[in-house]
């Protein structure tokens, strides 16, 4: 019961996500869902690593986003309202072909507790979009997490203590990233006046 | 051995962070690159007689397809540290620089900061390489993400930093999907029995072994992700859209790095997925996948070299090019896969030659145009006589090392009954031959530019790597020594050949 009241409290916050322009609330979004991963981690018995994904997913990344977001002016901070409804479409989009999905698969007995499959992808599904409808760097650092947080989901029944060691690996990585974009988007806010990707246009052929 | 192939250029990257001074990081850079390529070639030689090395309870064990990556990588790396003495002391020297596209003024990042980045890319793509674990390999192939996105942002300017956001953002989210690629792997061979837990460190291993246990729904769905994800780092399209950025905004040594090694390590990636699905049966969907996209980079490379004005670009196509002939050949499997291989081989050392020389006439004429570089002939002998061979062994013309591979590929997909993608493929490369051709032979001829002052000598380092890697592409147009053609047999046996 509890597995299941985080996996739709994981829904919930991506559709807060989807359904916000504010990227502050975003990123505390975010936070959020490092909690819950957390909490699904205790859930499967890996406790060990659930405290390093509160560290990492919980504290560490949201607190790298904060930093960021300090250093930008207060109307980067925004999404334009317009895109915000379609995005919440696109979102109920990819959570119905999730579900959709998963009725057709054929999976060995056991794996995926129930709901998991469909809500893990779904996460993925929202990350995506928040990467490619949202014209703000930040915004796709956001979507980055959030899709990589569908991806660790689905990895979670697989885990075992032997692969802490990799997880750990990969939170490293992911850790490394955020704190390079996050270099990346204040550089180009100072060079750029902005942190609006669709300024980039000087590269094309 | 196989720990100090990772250790030493991370621990060398780190001391060059913390306490180097430019001058000694970038004579330190040489030192790594020799060190290093010892080691590869050590390691080589013991796959290549057949012995299992392997350190760290097999987390570290290459396998021939591996060590041929790692021996690569090494060598451009050699080669690249080389060039890289007289071009950063030519980067202190001048200080403020205007940039090219709008001519904004625009400072380097810190030397140090920049050999020890290239120091972690070395580490990264050694890993890579000398992995069996499809996990750590995702780690090590995110790891050459963040290490060379501060090297494309070496010149700190607009254009630049658009290009590392691309790259990072579009690499990240693809490696994204290839880790879920390891996910829907491990997947499709899980039994409730737990027996997933004895699989160990050589995960590739025990995925051909176990081949016919996987679950073939979950086999496919895996591979499509492994090659969309290392697809989008490798350059095929149509996610290659990072790539013309990167490869045209980065410096020309780490354009050249890009190109030649990390290419290769993303495809390996990709590789470990058709080498599972080889052994499960699975081989010809794979197969045909890899064919397509393969022909669809070709089309995509074709169409944006033609009339191409950005002679950095116009290489970054061509890796396009050159990595949808690598997937066509390694698709069609075969005779094609020993082609590819030694594609492989030939492309890596000849793009990195290219891009070197690029870097070359970038100095001296401050341009990206090939319409506004005029009379190399006259201006830079030697890097105009070189751009002049390297654009002959890109475009695969005979006697160099490339011909012999496009034609080892063509006469494999012939052998398969390919003949209609083998008709596509010969077409397409012709197209390319041309296009390329017309912005090279622009560049070269013609007279050296009114204002353009006298011609200073052109720095012996900077042209002594181009050359070395040109001869040797040369030479394998010629002869393939025959420890080599046993090393890339081996390395083409693993992935259907």
């Amino acid at each position: 019961m509890l597995l299941q009241t985080c996996l739709f409290l994981l829904v919930l916050s991506n559709f807060c996500m989807l359904g916000t322009p504010r990227i502050r609330r975003m990123t505390g979004m975010t936070a959020i869902q490092g909690l819950l991963l957390t909490v699904l981690l205790c859930i499967f018995g890996h406790v060990m690593l659930a405290v390093a994904v509160l560290l990492i997913k919980g504290l560490l990344l949201p607190g790298l986003l904060w930093r960021t977001l300090k250093r930008l002016p207060a109307q980067a901070l925004v999404c334009p309202r317009k895109v915000v409804p379609l995005d919440v479409l696109a979102g109920m989009g990819g959570l119905a072909f999730s579900f959709w999905l998963d009725g057709r698969l054929v999976m060995a007995h056991g794996l995926f507790p129930p709901m998991l499959l469909p809500l893990g992808l779904a996460t993925l599904f929202c990350g995506l979009i928040l990467i490619v409808g949202r014209i703000k760097a930040i915004t796709q650092v956001i979507g980055y997490l959030v899709a990589e947080n569908g991806i660790f989901l689905l990895g979670m029944p697989l885990m075992t203590t032997g692969t802490a060691w990799f997880e750990l690996a990969l939170l490293l990585d992911v850790f490394v990233a955020v704190f390079v974009m996050g270099i990346a988007i204040n550089h180009i806010s100072d060079s750029f006046a902005s942190i609006d990707v669709a300024r980039f246009r000087s590269l094309r052929d | 051995m196989l720990i100090a192939l990772v250790l030493l250029p991370f621990c060398m990257g780190v001391v060059m962070l913390l306490w180097g001074r430019a001058a000694l990081c970038r004579l330190g850079l040489p030192a790594v690159a020799v060190a290093h390529t010892a080691l590869a070639c050590a390691t080589a030689c013991r796959v290549a007689q057949g012995e299992t090395i392997s350190a760290l309870n097999d987390m570290l064990a290459p396998d021939a397809l591996g060590a041929l990556f790692l021996l690569l990588a090494s060598l451009l790396f050699l080669a690249v540290s080389v060039y890289a003495v007289s071009y950063l002391r030519e980067e202190e020297r001048i200080g403020e620089h205007t940039n090219i596209l709008d001519h904004g003024h625009f400072t380097n990042a810190p030397e140090r900061r920049f050999t020890a980045c290239l120091c972690f890319f070395l580490a990264s793509m050694s890993l890579v390489t000398i992995t069996p674990h499809m996990g750590v390999q995702w780690v090590g192939i995110e790891a050459t993400t963040l290490s060379s996105a501060p090297l494309i942002y070496f010149h700190r300017h607009k254009n630049s930093l658009e290009a590392t956001w691309k790259y990072l953002i579009i690499c990240s989210v693809g490696i994204a999907l290839a880790l879920l690629g390891n996910i829907l792997l491990s997947v499709a061979f899980y039994r409730s029995d737990g027996v997933t837990e004895t699989m160990g460190m050589d995960q590739v291993g025990w995925f051909v072994r176990h081949a016919a246990q996987g679950e073939p729904t979950w086999l496919k769905a895996a591979f499509v992700f492994l090659l969309a994800g290392y697809g989008a780092k490798m350059g095929l399209a149509p996610l290659h859209n990072w790539l013309p950025d990167a490869h045209s905004q980065a410096p020309s040594l780490v354009s050249a790095l890009l190109s030649g090694a990390l290419l290769n390590c993303a495809m390996l990636g990709m590789l470990r997925g058709h080498q599972i699905m080889l052994a499960a049966g699975l081989g010809g969907l794979s197969g045909s996948m890899l064919m397509f996209f393969g022909l669809f980079s070709l089309a995509t490379a074709a169409i944006f070299i033609v009339g191409q004005g950005h002679y950095k670009r116009m290489l970054a196509y061509s890796s396009v090019e050159h990595m949808g002939i690598l997937a066509l050949g390694i698709g069609t499997g075969g005779l094609a896969v020993f082609g590819a291989m030694l594609h492989a081989v030939c492309h890596s050392l000849i793009k990195c030659m290219l891009f070197l020389l690029s870097g070359n006439i970038l100095a001296r004429y401050h341009t990206y145009s090939s319409y506004d570089v005029r009379g190399m002939r006259w201006t830079m002998p030697f890097t105009g006589a070189l751009w002049t061979a390297g654009f002959l062994a890109v475009a695969g013309s005979p006697p160099f090392g490339v011909f012999v591979s496009e034609l080892l590929i063509f006469k494999g997909m012939l052998a398969a009954d390919a003949v209609g993608w083998a008709i596509a493929y010969l077409v397409l490369l012709a197209v390319i031959f041309v296009g390329l051709s017309v912005a090279v032979l622009r560049m070269v001829q013609g007279n050296r530019p009114i204002d353009m002052p006298k011609t200073p000598r052109e720095p012996l380092l900077s042209v002594l790597p181009p050359l070395v890697l040109g001869m040797v592409v040369l030479l394998l147009g010629l002869w393939i020594p025959d420890s080599l053609k046993h090393f890339l047999f081996c390395a083409a046996a693993l992935i259907g050949g």
